[in-house]
């Protein structure tokens, strides 16, 4: 908890520091470098998206700093996370998730004698754009990526049967914005596909008893232009099953992104985690605070 | 999980079709009307130009050319696009961007301040979001790719 509100405070210092430093935050129109998703990467918040973060165009470079936090029925998910884009062809990425146990501190004491609170992971994001743009390609745009992750924590994994500490997710994705295409409006539609061996993301590890090998998962999120300046939408995210101590479900939720120019986007969302180790039907409330350099 | 998204589906149908029919309504003003007519798109481009002029990532593309006549070109050209009565004159818009070597920076600009001179005039998001829809076949010309 100190943790965050130590990144909190130095976000909320670095917010107005970089708009005074940088008049130009980058090209590219308004909404066009996603959200921050919760593993680092541009994106809505599950799933990333074929966008590059930030705003730079082809002759820039720009950055983002996010802050976000998930609250379910039975865990609290926060994570912070940095990312840095040159000109609008490669992106790197930083993330540290902490997920708050919660009430999942009792079962592991009574079932597994652990005295764990929370699980933390470190997300390593590296995602090129191959080929097209969003907007101006009819096609789209092409975008390969990869997310590094690594437990800092393990105990926890280990005792309910993950096989590593470590792993990495590898996507394809592609991402078209179709002009005036529903009530005159621009409808944002992202398709991914990942192979993962991770555990409900990596925070469980990453492969397990009941299976270690990479799977294809398919990920998917449309959104509504209600103006340039709100976004509507849903994202769907395939998960893997991996582990017998229980059963993992997939993902998706509501989302409504406002982003009043280049510089911060706010984003809610209702999401549906399904069953995460043994807690059932986690619902709950997401926001995340994008700030754009 | 398969109901969430067959509920995703069928809504996206719905509203498709909705739209569809909407569109078939002949009372719905065009784009052209939208847009204020000629003389509507000609303040656009008027203002269009000025947000040009101020703006140090595309101004230099821009030094030395005839404005009364980009003006009129420009307008002509929008106005031709969105359906009014016009014809643009002007020359071929791979001929004349040929030697310009228009960055991906610079178009972004370009219609950046086009939708803000849009907004400037108080036309609806969905008629900005048609226009640039008619502009966007042109990319590939512009950036003379």
């Amino acid at each position: 908890m100190r943790r965050i509100a130590r990144a909190l405070c130095a976000g909320l210092l670095v917010l107005p520091v970089s708009a005074d430093l940088s008049a130009n935050t980058g090209s590219r129109l308004w909404a066009t470098g996603g959200v921050t998703s919760i593993e680092g990467s541009a994106g809505g918040g599950l799933s990333p998206w074929a966008l590059l973060g930030s705003y730079a165009s082809d002759e820039e470079w720009g950055g983002t700093l996010t802050m976000s936090r998930a609250e379910t029925d039975d865990y609290t998910l926060s994570v912070v996370g940095a990312g840095v884009t040159w000109r609008n062809r490669i992106e790197l990425t930083l993330a540290r998730q902490t997920l708050d146990l919660d009430s999942l501190v009792f079962t592991l004491k009574d079932g597994f004698g652990l005295e764990e609170d929370e699980l933390v992971q470190d997300v390593f994001g590296l995602k090129v754009r191959l080929v097209g743009d969003a907007l101006y390609s009819p096609w789209g745009q092409w975008s390969a990526g990869l997310l590094h992750k690594r437990n800092r924590e393990f105990t926890v994994p280990d005792a309910i049967g993950a096989e590593d500490d470590s792993g990495t997710d590898f996507y394809i994705g592609g991402s078209k914005l179709f002009f005036a295409a529903v009530m005159d409006r621009n409808l944002l539609v992202n398709a991914t596909v990942r192979g993962t061996k991770a555990n409900q993301g990596g925070l469980l590890g990453f492969g397990g008893d009941r299976n270690d090998s990479y799977e294809a998962m398919f990920e998917g999120s449309v959104g509504l232009f209600v103006t340039r300046q709100w976004l509507v939408g849903s994202e769907y995210r395939q998960k893997p099953d991996n582990l017998g101590f229980a059963s993992e479900d997939d993902w998706w939720d509501l989302f409504v992104a406002w982003v009043p120019d280049r510089r911060l986007s706010v984003t809610a969302a209702l999401v549906n985690l399904g069953d995460v180790a043994t807690m059932e039907d986690q619902r709950g409330a997401y926001l995340s605070l994008q700030a754009s350099f | 999980m398969k109901h969430m998204f067959q509920a995703l589906l069928l809504i996206s149908l719905l509203v498709l079709s909705a739209c569809q029919s909407m569109d078939d309504k002949t009372s719905s003003p065009s784009l052209y009307e939208q847009l204020g007519e000629r003389s509507g798109i000609a303040t656009i481009v008027e203002d269009l130009l000025y947000l040009i002029v101020e703006d140090d990532r595309i101004n230099e593309q821009f030094a030395g050319i005839d404005v009364r006549q980009f003006h009129t070109n420009l307008t002509d050209q929008l106005c031709e696009l969105s359906g009014g009565p016009c014809s643009y004159s002007g020359r071929e818009m791979r001929e004349s961007h040929a030697d310009m070597n228009v960055t991906d920076t610079q178009f972004n600009a370009l219609a950046e301040n086009l939708i803000l001179a849009m907004e400037d005039n108080n036309i609806p998001t969905g008629a900005q979001n048609r226009l640039i829809e008619k502009l966007v076949p042109l990319y590939p010309q512009i950036r003379n790719l």
